[in-house]
Order: C-alpha cells, then structure tokens, then sequence
C-alpha cells in the first residue's frame, strides 16, 4: 500500500490518493509513515522535474497534493516525531526591487526535496535582511534570484555587502532567474549562475561535496 | 472600382496598411529629407517583417523605460511629471540615431493610477522603492476557481462585477452593481444600486483617472508628432495577449492556472475560447487609427520553463494561434514575442503562411531558430539585456554582427534585444545600431 501511495502521488492521481491517504489513517497506519511516504512521492516528483519529464504545473499541483495530504495526517500526528536529517542549509532570496517569485518558489521546493534546509527570504529582499540571515543560519550557501534587468545591481549590491560585512569568504553565491547569465554572474561577483532550479541543486551539491 | 475590404486577400489589406503607415494622414514631416527617411525606415521594417529584403537590417533600440535614466530622472517621477516624460523621451529622440523610435506609451499615468487605486502592479514609489526602475505584476489569484462559468457566460459582466472590484480598488462596492443587461423594458429597480454612494464614488474615480489620463496623453502624442515630423516611425500600435497568458497573467495567476490544468481542464479550454474573439477585436480596434499596422503580442506562460511541449500544444497553442491568424487575415502583422526561450517549440511555431507573422526572441536559440523557421518567417532578437547593460561596446558590437551575419541572411530579420534596457551605458546602444549601419546592408 504504501509504494502505491507513493506511486500514486508522483504520479499526481489526485482522487485516489487521498482516498488512499484516508483508508491508511482509517487502518490505523503510522502517520509518520504516510508522512515519509508523501516525502518518497515527492522526491520522485522532483526526479522527474529534473528529469524533464515534469514542468511547472505538475510541480505546482504536486505540492497542492502535498497539501491536502498534510492537511487530512496533521490532526492524526502526535508528539513532534523525528526529523528528517537534512543534507545542510542554504538560503535564498529574490534582491530588492524585485517581486518575482515564481522560479524562486521552484528552487525551493527542489532543493528542499533534495534534502536541503531552504530558509526562503521571499521577494524584494533588502540587502540587510540577506545579511542578518547569513549570520543567523550561517548557511555556506546563498541563492540570489532575479526576474529583471534591474535586478543586476540589486545582486552586485547584496554581494558586496556581505563582503563588507566579511560574511563573503565563508559562502557560496549563485544567482539564477529572468535576464540572469554568465555576464551578470561575472559583474555581481557570484560564484556560480544557473540556468534553472535543477543547476541549483547541482551547484549547491557541488558545495557541499555530495555527487 | 475598388474592392470592398471583405473581398480582398490577406495580402492586399496588408499592402493596404502598409501604405497608410508610409504616408499616415496628417503627418507634417519637418523637411523633404525627413520624409525621405521615414519612407526608407518603414520599407526597411515592412520588407524585413515580412520576410523579404530590405535595404539593410533594421534595429530596434530596446529603450523601454531607458530614456528616464538617460535623462537623470526615473519612471516613478516620469509616471507622475508629464513635462519630465517629455524632456526624457525628447532627449533620447534627438540624442540618437536609430531606425525607429519608442514613444513614452508605456508610462503609465500614476495619478490614474492612484485614482482607481490599481492592485494588479506595484510601481515605484507604491509598493516598491522610488528609485526602481519599471513596474511589475501582482501574481495573485483574482479570480477563483469556481468563478469559470461566471466568466464563461459574460465577460464583460464579469470583469466589471467580480474581476474589476478586485484589481481596482475604488470599484470594490461594483460587486454590488446590478447587470446593465438588467435594464430591459422600462427599468424601474435596475437604477437602484448605482444610487449607492460607494458606486457612485467609484464612478467618480474613474471619471478623475480619465481625466488624468488625457492630460498624460497629450504629453505622449506631442513626443508622437515631433518623432514623426523627424522622421522616425512608431513600429508597434497595439498589444494582444494569447488567450492562456490572460487568464494565466491577470485572472487565475500562474499558480491558479496550473492547477486548472489537472483539476479543470475543460473550463480552461472554454474559458479561452470565450476570451479569444475579445483579444481580436481589440488588435484589430488598435491598429484601426494607427499608422503602423503591427500589433506586438508579449506571450508569457507557454515559454519552454513554463510547460512541456505536449501541454502548449495541448494548452497554449490553439487558441493562440486563432489570435494571430484573425490578425493576419486582417492585414494586420503581428510580432510573437516570445519571452524565455522557446527552443522546444521550434518545430511548431513556424505553422503560419510564409511571411505573415514576426517571431520576437529572448533567449530562444535564435540560429536554431533562423534554420527552422526563417526561410519561412521573420525572425527578431536577440541581443542579451545582460550584455548591453554590463558589457562594453566592442562587445555588443561583435554579438550584433554576429547576429546579422548569420539571422540576417536572405532578409527577414532585425536586430533587437532579448528585454528592453532601462539603464546602462549609451554607448552600447549606439554600438547596436552602429553594427546595423555597418554589417547589416544587402
């Protein structure tokens, strides 16, 4: 039953997946486990994101399935459970003046099903706020998202003052999104740019010495 | 005798336009070389949009909003300062040589704005900083997921009672309105709810936005004239969007549409069908007045990153593909703009009689492009943003050349950039138009 569920949320059959979420709770399943489950959905939903099999709105309605199905366990759960070990944290954050988050949401959720600890700062960030969270999780990794061409001061600005703020050395900065390339990698002084959410889980393993 | 529109061919209305955007009605030009050079830029643009060959290759300056920022100002001052708009654009007007000139159309009127209390965007100096530089959309979900039959039965009814007292704040009390097809008959109860006060506030709104507006317009037009009295021609009159964007962009959002797509794919299919003959009126109504005959159609969420191919044929392409076609049969020529890339849809897009349509690329692999598509089709772009506003001139220079050698052969193309340009260097876009001056001749 539960490599069904499993199969059944990656393959984003809505009807019978919550269907089969409530026979699991009715047979007095772990719902940690159906939790885990969903998680194993997901993961093979990322896969195939990757994969190119996926797009958008299969992601997209994969995580409303995630959703109903976290809505239908949550008053099942008891106690906090056990976490999920993650690989390590990165944070990420659409700059200042920018209010784009779509590309930014689907970094998140891949690297989140990759493992990752994703603190999303959200859209037109000042560069303080990526400060402060640099310092807060201490995360080695910093993902910059940018929709358009104004952006390319906004990520050249929040790089120099993390240096400023002598944070630069010990991180990794990527910058991906809209008008972003290679040229506004070289002028915003990041370390890597990527073509989508895919090269941001490539980058941020790369960092992190995991293949 | 002449032939009555409706008998002509596609290509005779178009031939037809064409001439009218050559010697628009009431044009003054300034001299006889003036005119001379307005004649030569719209031949250059109409041969090349329709795939034949021009003199050279025509260039587009992608100077969206830059002409704030060249002048010192910004669009958050030029949205509310119309005699600021005019010295930006006018400076840009005179300060370069280029083939074409973009007018200050796209400056929103701010007062307008603000008198509607608009939602849909945020701007500089409401809701994002003063010193951004262009305005950008709220994604939201303005409209929900069990309003498709609302939309479906009436359009207008449904933007005015349910879509616009979202968006515009000053119509919120609209919701209340009674249909206007209520008043039937002689109306008795149908006057009641415009007697609301709150309605009647909202009307009062709009009525200080359109105000505002015409006073905004008569900036815009006297920048208009004195481009054309110089000789450079306007290349875009209108917009039209696919029929998925529309209720992808501005009534589900993204979010809401992608679920549509698995949880109610049939009311999406019927919902676009019931929007697409109102996005052909209004291309056609745009061009009605204006001089060039071209509509550009920004095309957003059917870009490669967007969907798969199998959902754009399935989703995207057929009802957007009717919007071009209504436009063509009419005379009209449509640039496709296609935002993103669009590399997976090449095998596709070229379905359209030879010549008819422009296809606009971003950061579509254009080469690949102009070997699919561009024996057949013009083809347009697609200079990189990034390059033009961090790289040297030399630079942009060498890329246009590249550009035209290889996308300018046997005509049907011009040179332009992936996204407009709002700051930067200037002399990268002199080296733009200096490299279409240069490589681009026949």
């Amino acid at each position: 039953m539960a490599q069904d569920f499993i199969n059944l949320l990656a393959d984003l059959k809505e009807e019978e997946v919550i269907a089969l979420t409530k026979k699991r709770l009715a047979d007095k399943e772990d719902p940690l486990k159906i939790m885990e489950d969903a998680r194993k959905g997901m993961e093979i939903v990322g896969k195939r994101f990757a994969g190119g099999e996926y797009f958008l709105p299969e992601l997209v309605f994969s995580g409303e399935l995630l959703t109903q199905v976290t809505n239908i366990v949550k008053p099942h759960l008891t106690g906090s459970g056990a976490k999920v070990k993650k690989l390590g944290k990165v944070v990420i954050g659409t700059v200042a003046g920018d209010i784009h988050d779509i590309g930014l949401n689907i970094v998140e959720f891949m690297l989140d099903v990759n493992g990752y600890e994703v603190t999303n700062l959200g859209v037109d960030v000042p560069v303080e706020k990526f400060v402060q969270a640099m310092k807060d999780t201490k995360a080695p990794v910093l993902g910059l998202s940018g929709f358009l061409t104004p952006a390319f001061d906004a990520m050249k600005e929040t790089v120099e003052a993390l240096e400023k703020a002598g944070l630069r050395k010990n991180m990794k900065i990527m910058i991906g999104g809209g008008q972003m390339d290679d040229e506004v990698r070289k002028y915003a002084k990041a370390d890597a740019f990527g073509k989508d959410a895919m090269a941001a889980v490539t980058l941020t393993n790369g960092w992190y010495g995991k293949k | 005798m002449e032939k009555p529109w409706a008998e002509l061919s596609w290509q005779e209305k178009r031939e037809q336009r064409f001439k009218r955007w050559l010697s628009p009605p009431g044009v003054k030009f300034a001299s006889p070389k003036a005119e001379k050079v307005y004649k030569e830029r719209v031949t250059r643009f109409y041969k090349a949009f329709t795939g034949q060959v021009p003199d050279r290759v025509p260039c587009m300056l992608p100077t969206g909003f830059y002409a704030a920022a060249y002048a010192g100002t910004n669009l958050g001052t030029v949205m509310y300062d119309y005699e600021d708009m005019k010295r930006a654009w006018r400076k840009v007007l005179h300060d370069f040589e280029a083939d074409a000139y973009v007018p200050p159309t796209l400056v929103p009127p701010g007062r307008s704005l603000d008198a509607i209390d608009y939602k849909l965007y945020k701007w500089p100096g409401h809701g994002l900083s003063k010193t951004t530089l262009s305005y950008q959309a709220v994604e939201g979900e303005w409209m929900k997921p069990n309003e498709y039959d609302d939309l479906i039965r009436d359009p207008s009814d449904f933007w005015l009672r349910t879509y616009l007292p979202r968006v515009f704040g000053a119509f919120k009390a609209f919701s209340s309105l009674s249909s206007w097809t209520a008043f039937e008959e002689i109306p008795s109860t149908a006057f009641m709810s415009f007697g609301n006060p709150e309605v009647q506030a909202g009307f009062n709104a709009i009525m200080k936005a359109g105000t505002e507006s015409l006073k905004w317009f008569g900036a815009v037009v006297e920048v208009i004239n004195e481009s054309l009295y110089m000789g450079f021609p306007g290349v875009m009159s209108g917009l039209a969007k696919a029929p998925f964007d529309t209720l992808g962009d501005t009534l589900r959002g993204t979010q809401g549409v992608m679920m549509d797509m698995f949880q109610r794919p049939q009311k999406v299919h019927e919902a676009m069908e019931r929007i697409m003959p109102i996005a052909i009126k209004g291309a056609i109504d745009a061009v009605a007045t204006a001089a060039a005959p071209i509509i550009i159609m920004p095309l957003h969420k059917g870009a490669d990153s967007f969907m798969s191919l199998k959902q754009y044929e399935t989703f995207y392409w057929p009802t957007f593909k009717k919007v071009v076609m209504a436009q063509v049969n009419e005379g009209i020529i449509p640039i496709l703009f296609a935002e993103g890339s669009y590399n997976k849809r090449l095998d596709i897009i070229g379905d359209f009689p030879k010549g008819s349509v422009v296809w606009y690329f971003d950061q579509t692999d254009i080469y690949e492009a102009k070997k699919k598509i561009g024996d057949k089709l013009c083809i347009m772009g697609n200079v990189p943003s990034s390059l033009i506003m961090t790289g040297t001139p030399k630079q942009v220079k060498e890329r246009c050349k590249q550009l035209i050698e290889v996308c300018g052969k046997g005509g049907g193309y011009v040179l332009a950039a992936g996204a407009n340009v709002d700051e930067g260097n200037p002399e990268n876009l002199r080296a733009m138009m200096a490299a279409a001056v240069e490589y681009g001749a026949y």
